[in-house]
């Protein structure tokens, strides 16, 4: 499995990033600090999207609507109610996993296309309610100005609280990926029938996997919270669940690390092209339609190949 | 509503007129959508963004021509064949390579044509606001069951069963529309009979989008013609699709009558959540029938 870090001699350079992105706030501005922090939670989130899609091979179309939930019951519990911080961090990722039990365990009972189809209805529905209902989530306009403890409010100390929860989330997906239920997983997304043949329940295996998902997905959208203080319902449209399919694309979706890299990429290019020009959302088809033709196996994956370590086994998902 | 006496029969009968007629905007949309999807097997993302390309092509063929009575009707034949020429250009020059990748690119690609096309159309045509004037003797209302009742939905009333009939006919009785089928269930057969393929998709990806302009032409009078349109529309064609049973023509019209009705019937009853209504639908549906109402063609 994912040959970029499956040595030890490979956890030297990530060390060596992780020590470099814990020494770089002091010495950065505060806008790439933010920008930084941004890429981590958008990361975070891409590399859940990973788990069920490149790694579970499931058609997971909305899987923002879990990001959105569980931003929104972060929020929602630190705005409206005095409970303390600790607990609406835990129920942020528990609501978004419940919400991936419920709607996972009716999307397992379809494959593929339809998979994809009745999960947009699902998360659409999911949206719908969040952007009507006025008076409990601030409805099209969101909720801002969301308090957070004072030990998260200078920008420093949250960019410091978002790279350690990220960093331990990979770490846990990493070690879910090397577990013998990733393995199960990655079978089932090569072929589920022989699966079934020996006797693994992949329905189940698949429901656990998108729980797992959408709990970071959960964790992710706490984090952002965390950073931009507002939660508003473009957190769970399909718009954003493309996005994030794109991260994985431009990352590569056969690799570990991949979707954070294809995130990290995604940020900083909207964030600078931005300045220049409007047109931004045009440039992103041009750079995906270049992607699809071109590099279809990402940038990460194109790196593995290029350098000798193969990549991983690459399933027949069509 | 609070009163019982606002909810009464003549309100529930308007309502009803007013969700048939979205309705038919609706399948005529949906219909493509799932003609493409029928033969390609990808759900077209960017269907919503030609949609919207033919309501704003709908918009200037009608200013160019001075508002007139005919420039209604010119912008309402011309502005589908403006979306199909769009749709075949990019169906020939990039599409048409990606037909052995996976469906994911392919639903991809579909996605990066959204985002292309929301972009092109806010350069043409900017971001304001725009509007079309339906000729006289389609503007006002006439009374129907006691209520005022638009005349251009009855208009859309009539149009929509005529896109059915066309379909269809098209679908059963001409060759081209036969071979698509055909394609649709067994594309390797269709090849091996010495049919080519690739065309028999780019066809039937320009008819999909050819009625994605007309539902965009047609929809013009009704709202503010402007950005976001795709976005409104498409999750909707989808849903609709979805419940439909895939690529099932006459799955489009049952979801469109689903979906529409309801939406009317949600506004009467309980105006804020009145977008609520279809989705949750939908979700019903789909729990009790997970492949859609109908059969799916392949």
């Amino acid at each position: 499995m994912f040959r970029e870090i499956s040595n030890l001699k490979s956890f030297g350079p990530i060390a060596a990033i992780f020590i470099i992105l814990l020494i770089l706030p002091p010495i950065l501005p505060r806008f790439y600090t933010y920008i930084l922090a941004l890429m981590f939670v958008t990361g975070l989130l891409a590399m859940s999207l990973n788990m069920v899609v490149g790694h579970g091979g499931m058609f997971q179309f909305h899987h923002a609507a879990f990001y959105g939930v569980g931003a929104y019951a972060f929020g929602l519990i630190l705005k409206k109610t005095s409970l303390p911080f600790w607990m609406a961090f835990g129920a942020g990722p528990i609501a978004a996993a419940a919400c991936g039990l419920l709607i996972g365990s009716f999307c397992v009972r379809l494959t593929r296309l339809y998979f994809g189809m009745l999960q947009i209805s699902l998360g659409s529905l999911l949206w719908a309610i969040v952007f009507r209902w006025y008076a409990f989530t601030g409805g099209g306009d969101g909720i801002y100005g969301i308090p957070m403890p004072s030990t998260l409010s200078s920008a420093k100390s949250s960019y410091y609280f978002i790279l350690i929860i990220v960093a331990i989330s990979l770490a846990v997906i990493y070690l879910i990926f090397k577990s013998p239920f990733g393995a199960t997983l990655l079978a089932i997304r090569d072929n589920p029938e022989r699966c079934e043949a020996i006797g693994i329940n992949v329905r189940r295996h698949q429901v656990a996997g998108i729980v797992i998902a959408t709990f970071f997905a959960g964790v992710a959208g706490v984090l952002f919270v965390a950073l931009e203080r507002s939660v508003f319902p473009d957190l769970l449209f399909w718009v954003l669940s493309l996005e994030i399919f794109i991260m994985c694309l431009l990352g590569g979706w056969f690799t570990f690390l991949g979707p954070l890299l294809g995130a990290a990429i995604t940020v900083a290019l909207r964030t600078f092209v931005g300045i220049y020009t409007e047109y931004w959302t045009l440039i992103l088809g041009v750079i995906l339609i270049l992607l699809i033709f071109f590099l279809p196996e990402g940038v990460m994956g194109y790196v593995m190949e290029k350098f000798g370590s193969q990549s991983y086994e690459s399933g027949d998902r069509g | 509503m609070d009163s019982g006496q606002l909810v009464n029969f003549s309100a529930l009968g308007a309502q009803f007129l007013v969700g048939l007629s979205r309705a038919m905007i609706l399948f005529i949309v949906c219909s493509g959508m799932s003609f493409v999807l029928g033969v390609l097997r990808v759900p077209n993302v960017a269907h919503g963004s030609l949609y919207m390309i033919g309501a704003f092509s709908a918009f200037s063929i009608s200013t160019f021509l001075g508002g007139s009575t005919a420039g209604f009707w010119l912008a309402l034949l011309l502005a589908p064949f403006v979306v199909a020429l769009v749709s075949l250009i990019a169906e020939r020059a990039l599409f048409c390579h990606l037909y052995e990748r996976e469906h994911l690119m392919l639903l991809l690609f579909t996605f990066a044509l959204m985002l292309i096309f929301g972009d092109l159309v806010k350069l043409t045509w900017g971001a304001e606001y725009r509007s079309i004037m339906a000729p006289p003797f389609l503007r006002g209302s006439i009374p129907i069951l006691g209520s005022a009742f638009p005349r251009y939905n009855l208009f859309l009333l009539m149009i929509g069963p005529l896109v059915a009939i066309s379909l269809w006919l098209f679908t059963n009785k001409t060759k081209i529309g036969k071979i698509s089928r055909a394609a649709a269930v067994d594309r390797e057969m269709v090849g091996a009979v010495g049919i080519n393929v690739s065309w028999v998709f780019a066809v039937a990806f320009v008819i999909g989008c050819f009625l994605a302009g007309l539902g965009g032409a047609l929809v013009a009078p009704t709202v503010s013609v402007t950005l976001g349109m795709d976005h409104d529309i498409i999750i909707e064609a989808f849903l609709i699709v979805t419940i439909g049973g895939l690529g099932n023509m006459w799955g489009a019209l049952v979801g469109s009558l689903i979906f529409g009705l309801t939406q009317a019937f949600g506004i009467l009853f309980w105006p804020q959540f009145a977008i609520v209504f279809p989705y949750a639908a939908v979700v019903i549906i789909l729990i009790l029938r997970p492949r859609g109402l109908l059969k799916a063609v392949w």
